[in-house]
């Protein structure tokens, strides 16, 4: 296999050699919504500047199918990938297998990003990540049936919601009996995690371990919220909701089969594509104009709180044209492709003078309007957990999930929670 | 095996029998070797690996080296009375416990569906060939296309068979059968019997064509119904074809991962031994706890097969 590999890198580096300087970089990109798409645009934009090339792979829709492939590809040193999209939350668990961008960026470019992000991905004095897109979630609803149903705002609480979704979902079901009111991801995975973080948070239960280690996740807040949204499951939202990620959540939503949707901001401009001009196909969105966004509801006493997410571009330390790939990262993350992404597929910046844009803020208006959501987006407790993130993530999610499906009460699913987490703890995170 | 010698007492012939025996036995090991080697690479190797790293603790992302810890992966209590070992997590339980139950109900439905197919396409019916080629489609499917097709014809919203549970009253909106944790195991089996009933059907179908026409057609002339016919005749001389496709399918059905990866991901109530030590080994990058899953899953695979090897002893010594 490494024979292979080395033959295979060694015909590469051949095949760069007689080209001049060009290169052939691999660009492990994104999969969701409109995200292969954007990422061609802008690796195809970079390569025509530069004379290199750029070959995008498929990857995985889900988060933790892809940090489980490239786990691998990094653990067994693979120069396979040059270029690799990486989630917040995996800085602490692969950042040793990529390469310091500081040495290829200036500082004064690295600077106008957003402080708390470059310190995320700064492991170990090490900045393993260029800031790409930051993500927070959001509330999104349909301002079409809010006014039919004589409500003038979006819900401040999560009362709020169950009792406006209930009336229009009960209105709607007359002529659509496929319609529900609330849809979010309650499929075991990461993307529950990052959901039910906000449930709990909302309520004022804390990011579940605390900023110094301690398990925190077994208080009356934290059950109180999950009691509340284990209510919505079969009444607003649809049972199956246990079965949806992104995508599935999306596809309910743009089909107009929902009124209310957690999502992140990527399902607003993929909510709002118009007809292709070129192909003059029907791709029109059937919601298109019709979407509001909002933060996210509060609990009892709580400020409502989105999950930080987003991504970064990373290179492979084993990459075999390292200039080329920290290029294409400084390009891709440089302000002017940030705006075209903003402006074309509301992915949010990651530098802040973009968001006082003229161009951005007339494409998209919420991320005005949502400034603070973004800038105080509430993290994963990624950091302080370390390598043993994804263990904590997934036993937390499967822990919800077990409550979504009615298969344990939240008291003592979180108790038994805070047990395994302790468990995981060990000696130390 | 032993070469008779030659009469003739004389040295030297017997020197050249026992030469050339003893010639052939090392050209033979010769021509074994390199089958064996790879059979040593690219399965003894992995394997005595596996078994090395299931007494280590080894974090792949964060681990230099392996660490012996004997048998702490499998067995171990803190000081607090918590345990760590994979045998005292109820996790790992649960996934057995679905595994199992997923093994039972699929491998009885399409020993029972695959012989009545096998029955009808072994008779003398018109349009005999088209039957056995169609009856073949699911099977030629990749696993994870027809996976995927089964998801979305079970989703909540525009899948077909949610549309047909809500018509028939099985349903409400927003349910599916994979969404409901009690009928998701059965709605895997489903897949699996649709996909792999044809298998079954051509293995028992093989068996069918060694039993010899004429002692139906003796049956016949004693005057013994169809009924009896299958019970008595049929039956008993299918059975070692039958028991042969029970090992396949049951080892088969023991390492499922594919098709209720793809249709469930890893919810806890479908969740099954290889998709749980997938999680350990591969997400959560823990080599030592993982490959200890993966030994415990080689010993219940191996398990079942000394159980079926001897009950076919018992049958047929």
């Amino acid at each position: 296999m490494k024979r292979a590999l080395a033959s295979l890198s060694l015909t590469l580096a051949c095949a760069a050699v007689s080209q001049g300087t060009a290169a052939t970089l691999t660009f492990a990109c994104d999969s969701v919504g409109q995200g292969y798409d954007e990422c061609k645009k802008g690796a195809d934009a970079w390569a025509k500047r530069t004379g290199n090339t750029v070959r995008l792979i498929q990857v995985p829709k889900e988060t933790d199918s892809r940090l489980a492939l490239y786990q691998q590809q990094l653990g067994a040193r693979s120069a396979d990938v040059d270029v690799y999209m990486i989630d917040v939350v995996w800085p602490g668990l692969i950042g040793q297998h990529l390469l310091d961008m500081k040495k290829y960026i200036p500082a004064a470019e690295v600077s106008r990003h957003f402080p708390a992000i470059v310190q995320n991905n700064t492991i170990g004095g090490k900045l393993v990540g260029m800031p790409w897109f930051t993500d927070a979630g959001v509330l999104y609803y349909r301002t079409d049936l809010l006014k039919k149903y004589g409500y003038k705002a979006p819900p401040k609480t999560w009362n709020e919601l169950a009792t406006m979704a209930q009336k229009i979902q009960a209105g709607e079901r007359k002529a659509n009996s496929r319609f529900v009111g609330f849809v979010f991801q309650g499929k075991n995975y990461e993307g529950l995690t990052c959901d039910a973080l906000e449930w709990i948070a909302s309520f004022g239960g804390g990011t579940i371990v605390d900023g110094i280690g301690k398990v925190t996740v077994n208080n009356a807040k934290t059950v109180q919220a999950l009691q509340a949204i284990q209510g919505l499951v079969g009444t607003v939202s649809p049972q199956a909701v246990t079965t949806y990620g992104e995508e599935e959540a999306r596809n309910v939503w743009q089909a107009g089969n929902a009124a209310f949707m957690r999502n992140w901001p990527y399902a607003y401009a993929a909510g709002q594509q118009k007809d292709d001009p070129k192909t003059k196909e029907n791709e029109a969105s059937p919601i298109r104009g019709k979407i509001g966004v909002a933060a996210l509801p509060a609990g009892p006493g709580g400020k409502p709180a989105g999950t930080l997410g987003g991504w970064q571009l990373a290179v492979n330390a084993y990459s075999k044209n390292p200039k080329e790939a920290a290029d294409l990262v400084r390009y891709l993350t440089g302000l002017q492709e940030q705006k075209r992404r903003a402006v074309q597929a509301s992915y949010n910046p990651t530098i802040a003078s973009l968001y006082k844009d003229k161009d951005v803020l007339k494409a998209v208006p919420f991320f005005g309007s949502l400034y603070d959501v973004f800038t105080n987006a509430v993290a994963r407790p990624a950091t302080v957990t370390g390598s043993k993130y994804n263990q904590v993530s997934d036993a937390f999610s499967t822990a919800v999930y077990s409550v979504l499906t009615k298969k344990s009460a939240p008291g003592p699913a979180m108790k038994t929670l805070e047990g395994q987490l302790n468990r995981i703890k060990g000696r130390g995170w | 095996m032993t070469t008779p010698l030659p009469s003739r007492p004389t040295a030297t012939p017997a020197r050249t029998g026992r030469g050339l025996q003893a010639n052939r036995t090392r050209v033979a090991l010769l021509l074994l070797v390199p089958m064996l080697v790879v059979l040593a690479a690219v399965a003894g190797y992995p394997l005595l690996r596996t078994i090395y790293l299931s007494f280590t603790e080894y974090n792949i992302l964060t681990d230099p080296a392996p660490k012996w810890i004997g048998l702490g992966n499998y067995w171990f209590t803190t000081e607090d009375g918590v345990g760590l070992g994979v045998l005292q997590i109820p996790e790992w339980w649960q996934s057995v416990w679905n595994t199992v139950k997923f093994t039972v109900g699929s491998v009885l439905l399409e020993t029972v569906l695959g012989l009545a197919f096998a029955l009808i396409i072994n008779s003398k019916i018109r349009g005999r060939g088209l039957l056995r080629t169609a009856i073949l489609v699911p099977w030629a499917i990749p696993t994870v296309v027809s996976a995927q097709m089964w998801n979305w014809m079970y989703n909540d919203s525009f899948g077909i068979i949610s549309d047909w549970g809500r018509r028939l009253g099985f349903l409400e909106a927003g349910q599916s059968f994979l969404s409901n944790p009690d009928t998701a195991l059965a709605a895997l089996v489903a897949v699996d019997v649709w996909k792999t009933t044809p298998f079954m059907a051509l293995l028992l179908l093989a068996g069918l064509q060694t039993i010899p026409g004429d002692m139906y057609e003796a049956a016949d002339v004693d005057g013994a119904s169809p009924w009896t016919q299958f019970w008595r005749l049929t039956l008993p001389l299918l059975t070692p074809a039958l028991l042969v496709a029970l090992i396949f399918r049951t080892l088969d059905a023991l390492r499922v991962f594919d098709m209720p990866f793809i249709v469930k991901g890893n919810a806890p109530e479908t969740i099954t031994m290889s998709i749980y030590a997938r999680q350990e080994l591969i997400l959560n990058s823990q080599f030592g706890f993982g490959s200890a899953i993966s030994v415990l899953i080689f010993l219940i695979i191996m398990v079942f097969t000394a159980i079926y090897v001897t009950s076919l002893r018992v049958k047929f010594d």
